[in-house]
């Protein structure tokens, strides 16, 4: 029997999931240039859309997409857009003066496994700035935090990172689509309607405050105040980390995104084979779940982290840890052909060696 | 009074404020560009094309980077400030989002013809119903007078010390006239502000640009061509021949394009 007033289950596919939930979440902008993951989540907004009275452009490269949701970020209309690392390596000029600007974005990093972790959480671009970095590990718990992003963006002025990778874009699941959420247009947003009040509203990365003599704009003040409100932020962000089996382990493997999924699934066998091991998945990359990790830690003999690349996440957890255990890299690049990151070590017959070989030594 | 000042002395009463020449949609009067540069009179004009058809409560300046900058925190018109190159693909998300405004960008010649030259194609390709402005002053006035895609042959720059030779640096883009024949473009024109008469006629262009958006016939476009004695490095007073003899004997005035009644 089907209960008819909960929200019905749909099989999707990530991609689809990701457009459908941005749409339930209020955005109402889109624009992309197409590069695999990402494309089919510019497919679906494309058809989406229109639909719901929004727009989505078919941007001529990922630097006038990300111009074209700064542009409509300023009108207040909630608003999206997103690449593969490579494409928002274009976009980082932009973003970088985003954030400056103080805007609300939301940017998908549908990236190719993880060599885009710096990237993502270190800023990216130049300057002294942040953006909060949300890292899903399947299409359910993205359809989540893509609401959340959206809710996160407009509580903070501030570009919010939601990082995809292939498996998540292409692997179908079932999923929930909330319900439409409704956002007001705020008070600062761009509409014409200021001007020839003498207080006409002005949005720049340079400051938002209006020449009253001939000083031009006073820059010391505006970084002062963005550093405030990027520290502000980084504290008042409740850092969210998925925490299995560590009370008692004493191997404790790091994770994040789908290959999270891979490791969580190797750990239970190798529990179930009497290891005790434990696993930390930090969901927000930043601000990073450094005390969720550090409590793992206390007590472990080793904490391990995989990622698809050289190593990028565990200087994060290194940090985290500070000392209480060694911290072992076990992960690896993604040397598959394809380029899109398909990673063939994500393999838990694999995982489970690289573990218990770091438990051995 | 007749007869002439003496200078040789104080004068004998202090200096007063005899007229307030600040146009309504300037908060501030006072700028920080060098004397005789063409670029406050061209944001001045346009200024006064959108007051004078009533666009002030409905328009948004998108602003690149250049030394025309200054303008963008001194304006009672709503402003969005852009990256060096990127104001068209601003502007369309801005009009996108709100297609009941005015929008209109503010770029010169380093930020649109050399950083973002793909970034105004496009837009006029698109047919975005935006209005890109170009002040061309040849140089990148704003980094201290260096060569850009749109200085001329023989031009003088502190990156072509004995003139641009079209052997070594290649020879201009004339962008109004490159955008003249793109489909999208219904009024394309390039204006000067050397003279009084020439301010008038630019102004005119801005004005049928303006009236262009309103009633949603295309992208438009006005190029105005600035002095700017600083990165031309000739005496104040000369810059305006300058202009007349040098850019505009290349990048020739005039209205490439008009379609807005089509
Ligand atoms: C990405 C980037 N590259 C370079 C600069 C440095 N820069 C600032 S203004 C400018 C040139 C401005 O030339 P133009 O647009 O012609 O304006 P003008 O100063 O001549 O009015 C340059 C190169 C920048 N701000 N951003
Ligand atoms: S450098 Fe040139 S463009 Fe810049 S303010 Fe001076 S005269 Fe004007
Ligand atoms: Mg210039």
């Amino acid at each position: 029997m089907t209960d008819t007033a909960a929200p019905a289950r749909r099989l999707l596919q990530g991609s689809e999931a990701i457009a459908e939930a941005m749409i339930a979440a209020g955005c109402r902008f889109f624009s992309g240039y197409p590069m695999t993951p990402f494309t089919e989540v510019l497919e679906h907004m494309a058809r989406l859309l229109p639909g719901v009275g929004g727009i989505c452009m078919n941007a001529e490269s990922e630097l006038e997409a990300v111009g074209m949701a700064w542009g409509a970020a300023a009108t207040g209309t909630p608003a999206a857009t997103g690449s593969t690392g490579q494409g928002l390596s274009l976009m980082q000029e932009s973003l970088a003066e985003i954030t400056l600007a103080r805007l609300p974005l939301v940017v998908l990093d549908m990236a190719r496994a993880q060599g885009d972790y710096y990237q993502a959480t270190r800023g990216g671009g130049h300057g002294d700035y942040r953006h909060l970095v949300l890292a899903p590990a399947d299409s359910a718990e993205a359809v989540t935090l893509i609401g959340l992003a959206f809710d996160l963006a407009e509580r903070w002025r501030n570009p919010v990172l939601v990082m995809g990778d292939y498996y998540l874009a292409h692997t179908a699941r079932s999923v929930t689509i909330p319900g439409p959420v409704d956002r007001a247009v705020p008070a600062w947003g761009l509409d014409g309607s200021s001007g020839g009040t003498g207080r006409a509203k002005l949005i720049s990365f340079l400051g938002s405050a209006k020449q009253r003599d001939d000083v031009g704009y006073d820059l010391a003040a505006h970084y002062a105040d963005c550093a405030a409100h990027t520290s502000t932020m980084a504290h008042a962000v409740k850092p969210l980390a998925e925490v299995t089996d560590t009370e008692d382990a004493e191997v404790v493997v790091v994770a994040f995104g789908t290959p999270a999924r891979y490791v969580q699934a190797a750990v239970r066998e190798l529990r179930s084979e009497g290891l005790a091991v434990g696993t930390v998945r930090p969901i927000t990359l930043y601000p990073f779940p450094t005390e969720a990790v550090a409590r793992a830690a206390d007590g472990a003999r080793v904490v391990a982290v995989y990622e698809n690349n050289q190593g990028q996440m565990v200087d994060d957890v290194r940090l985290a840890v500070l000392g209480r255990a060694p911290v072992e890299f076990i992960g690896g690049l993604s040397l598959d052909s394809s380029g899109f990151g398909i990673a063939p070590d994500l393999d838990v017959r694999v995982l489970k060696e690289r573990i218990s070989r770091v438990v051995a030594s | 009074m007749t007869g002439f000042v003496p200078t040789d002395r104080p004068p004998s009463a202090p200096a007063r404020l005899v007229d307030d020449f600040t146009p309504a949609l300037i908060d501030v009067g006072a700028h920080h560009l060098c004397p005789g540069c063409g670029e406050p009179v061209a944001m001045r004009s346009a200024l006064e094309a959108v007051d004078e058809l009533g666009l002030t409560r409905r328009a948004i300046a998108v602003f690149g980077i250049g030394c025309y900058t200054a303008f963008s925190n001194n304006l009672d018109v709503e402003v969005l400030q852009a990256l060096h190159g990127r104001a068209p693909s601003v502007a369309t998300g801005v009009k996108r989002a709100r297609p009941d405004s005015i929008v209109f960008t503010v770029q010169g010649d380093g930020d649109m013809v050399s950083e973002g030259l793909q970034e105004v194609l496009h837009t006029a390709a698109r047919g975005e119903s935006v209005t890109c402005i170009m002040l061309n002053n040849g140089v990148f006035g704003e980094t201290g007078g260096h060569m850009s895609a749109a200085t001329v042959v023989g031009q003088r720059t502190k990156t072509s010390l004995e003139g641009r030779d079209p052997d070594l640096h290649g020879r201009p883009i004339l962008l109004a006239s490159l955008l003249a024949h793109v489909d999208g473009a219904a009024y394309v024109a390039r204006g000067l502000v050397n003279s009084a008469g020439n301010v008038a006629r630019t102004k005119k262009m801005l004005l049928r640009a303006f009236e262009a958006q309103e009633r949603r016939a295309g992208f438009s476009f006005v190029e105005i061509l600035t002095m700017c004695p600083t990165g031309w490095f000739v005496e104040t007073e000369e810059a305006p021949g300058y202009l007349e003899d040098n850019l505009a004997a290349v990048h020739t005035p005039g209205v490439l394009k008009d379609e807005v009644d089509r």
